[in-house]
């Protein structure tokens, strides 16, 4: 089995009993019909319960519920405990440097809750002090600056929303359909909103020397974490964030500061960080030679790929997210751009013979999500169907067999096709390749 | 008016037309010490830049990689279970699943010494000498044939004169060159094919995790 890094994951034999869960799955799927919802009739514990249906009133209306005091820090609904981030475990070789998934299927709106968006380690997620935290400005400067965490948050502030996508995103599906669930096979992003510092501020304070080209950002983890940052990216728009929606950033990203790159891969949102040493030429480190770079079918590897290309997904239905009744459904998803906004989705429910334009609803920022519906009706037929995001510098999406003509299948990373799902006409949905 | 506001309104007065500051430093932060820089300031670069005064032979080498890193990286650099594989591979990056290691992928063997002095041993970072760091890239390298004599002794000299068999394997993102077709096309919307085929299918590998609780459908 390999690391994720290597893109050449090979799967476990199929087991029998995934083979008799998965029939059973289907035969329930089947049975589920009208107004009956396929999680209506499996769901025991949590499930319907007719006692607190009309007409009967139920015991919410009847008792008092939980006092102010008895959750001083608010959690989601114990009926949306399901709704958590998830790891591949035959994925990588430890829990500490490995990653796990948004729950794409579940969200919606375009802002991803801070305890829902994905997780990337290589050293495992740092508890760190922010009273003893530094970070140190040096190199190609005209004085070396170390700054506390209250320093730091007396530079002006901004608030911006973006996509964090890992460049690894959909990266185990270049060799063909392998995960069941947009959660695995498109969860590596998430889109918050941050409050945070300019590095160009940060930076101008320490003065930058003229023959300043490229920065070394470095995290404060076990991993030590370097990527080397074209310093003119670092001017334009990056910012240095401590808040995410509002609140301090959780640990797992990368409390209590973090780079923010926007529309870059999220390997080069350095969590933890603690230092930027200013040069004249990139480091070439671990993360940006033997990793983060594009291995193409002619065994010569892009560098410095650092944009995330326009790229979408549907999020309902998708395989975790089957249609559950028929007649009128909503088909959703999320479409974003590294290079700007999205201007336009289409979808198709027939494989690509036909599209039509999807309704975009909320806002429609750069780099960020940008989330899209159709309202459709649903008779029980077969679909196939797929999203295509465009953006405002007239990218289109390309397909997967359109990328694989010129990157091969083992490039890894930016792996930005279109997506298959394909609803069985049970509502079962499946990740599928089409023609 | 009151007093204070007439007050404030002078001060404004007298203290706007010299508030902007001085050549856009704001005054935030203080200078890092040369000791602080020396104690963080841990990268090298492919020139060489950076590596501390350090030496150590492949031999040396050997005798650490054993103790500390063969558990996972396995004796001759093989990798253990799913651990990197750091040794092996040379000229595969054309086949079908190619072996990226260090001497079949890695341009730069700065890169190697950079990546075990702030990470390695996974879990014990930062733990190792600069000289234990010289002696560890100088066996993995050997492990590589990149040098071939075990008395080799790798140091803060020769480090950057090292040569890598892929250094010339990478070029710059040229996507906008070569995926240019992918811009400002107008895609078609109705009757763009006869039929959709399916090709492949997810469950047909069936590697998805078990959904341990929520909507289930394999």
């Amino acid at each position: 089995m390999k690391h994720i890094d290597n893109g050449n994951m090979e799967h476990p034999a199929t087991s029998r009993r995934g083979f008799l869960t998965r029939t059973l799955a289907g035969g329930l799927a089947v049975a589920a019909t009208g107004g009956e919802t396929l999680a209506q009739s499996r769901k025991k514990p949590l499930g319907p319960n007719p006692d607190n249906q009309p007409p009967n009133i139920p015991d919410w209306s009847k008792v008092l519920g939980d006092g102010v005091a008895d959750h001083p820090y608010g959690k989601p609904s114990k009926y949306e405990a399901h709704v958590v981030r998830r790891d591949v475990e035959w994925l990588t070789a430890s829990r500490q440097s490995s990653v796990n998934f948004t729950p794409l299927h579940e969200l919606d709106g375009i802002i991803t809750p801070n305890g829902l968006c994905f997780e990337r380690h290589h050293g495992g997620a740092a508890e760190v002090s922010p009273f003893d935290h530094r970070l140190m400005i040096h190199g190609l400067v005209d004085k070396p600056l170390i700054f506390s965490m209250d320093d730091i948050k007396r530079f002006p502030r901004y608030n911006r929303i973006f996509f964090l996508e890992c460049a690894a995103n959909s990266g185990m599906e270049w060799r063909g359909a392998q995960l069941n669930g947009c959660q695995f096979t498109h969860g590596m992003v998430h889109n918050v909103m941050y409050t945070g510092v300019r590095l160009k501020d940060v930076l101008d304070e320490a003065g930058l020397k003229p023959n300043a080209k490229w920065l070394q950002v470095e995290g404060a983890d076990s991993a030590g974490m370097n990527r080397s940052l074209p310093l003119e990216k670092a001017l334009d728009d990056c910012l240095l964030a401590f808040k995410m929606n509002g609140e301090a950033l959780r640990t797992e990203q990368g409390y209590p500061l973090r780079l923010v790159v926007p529309g870059w891969e999220g390997n080069l949102w350095v969590k933890w960080i603690r230092r930027i040493e200013v040069g004249d030429k990139p480091w070439l480190a671990r993360e940006e030679t033997s990793k983060y770079t594009d291995l193409m079918a002619d065994g010569r590897s892009r560098r410095y790929t650092f944009l995330m290309d326009a790229k979408s997904v549907v999020t309902g239905p998708s395989p975790q997210a089957p249609l559950k009744v028929k007649g009128r459904n909503v088909i959703t998803g999320v479409a974003w751009s590294g290079r700007g906004t999205v201007t336009r989705v289409d979808v198709t429910t027939d494989g690509g013979r036909n599209w039509q334009q999807a309704r975009i609803d909320g806002p429609v920022l750069g780099k960020s999500l940008t989330r899209f519906y159709v309202d459709f009706d649903w008779q029980g037929q077969e679909l196939l169907i797929q999203s295509r995001a465009h953006d405002s510098t007239g990218y289109v999406q390309p397909t997967k067999e359109e990328l694989r003509a010129i990157r091969g299948v083992n490039s890894i990373y930016h792996n930005n096709g279109i997506q298959t799902w394909l609803v069985r006409s049970s509502g079962e949905t499946e990740n599928v390749e089409i023609s | 008016m009151s007093r204070f506001l007439e007050a404030a309104l002078v001060v404004a007065l007298v203290v706007l037309p010299v508030a902007p500051a001085s050549a856009g430093k704001i005054g935030i932060g203080r200078e890092a010490t040369a000791e602080e820089i020396k104690a963080w300031d841990i990268d090298v670069r492919p020139d060489g830049a950076g590596a501390p005064p350090g030496k150590g032979t492949v031999k040396q080498g050997e005798e650490l990689f054993q103790a500390q890193c063969a558990t996972c990286h396995g004796e001759f650099g093989e990798g253990k279970d799913r651990w990197p594989v750091l040794a092996g591979g040379l000229g595969s990056l054309k086949h079908d699943r190619p072996d990226k290691t260090v001497g079949s992928f890695w341009p730069e063997a700065s890169t190697v010494f950079d990546y075990i002095k702030r990470a390695m041993p996974f879990g014990n970072a930062q733990s190792l000498t600069d000289d234990q760091i010289y002696a560890l890239t100088a066996y993995v390298l050997s492990l590589n044939d990149i040098v071939k004599d075990p008395g080799f002794e790798l140091n803060n000299s020769n480090l950057a004169s090292i040569r890598m068999p892929n250094k010339d394997g990478f070029y710059d993102d040229d996507r906008e060159a070569t995926e240019k077709h992918f811009w400002n096309r107008t895609p078609c919307m109705a009757a763009c094919k006869a039929e959709a085929k399916i090709l492949g299918r997810a469950r047909v590998l069936d590697v998805t995790p078990d959904s341990k609780t929520g909507p289930k459908v394999d």
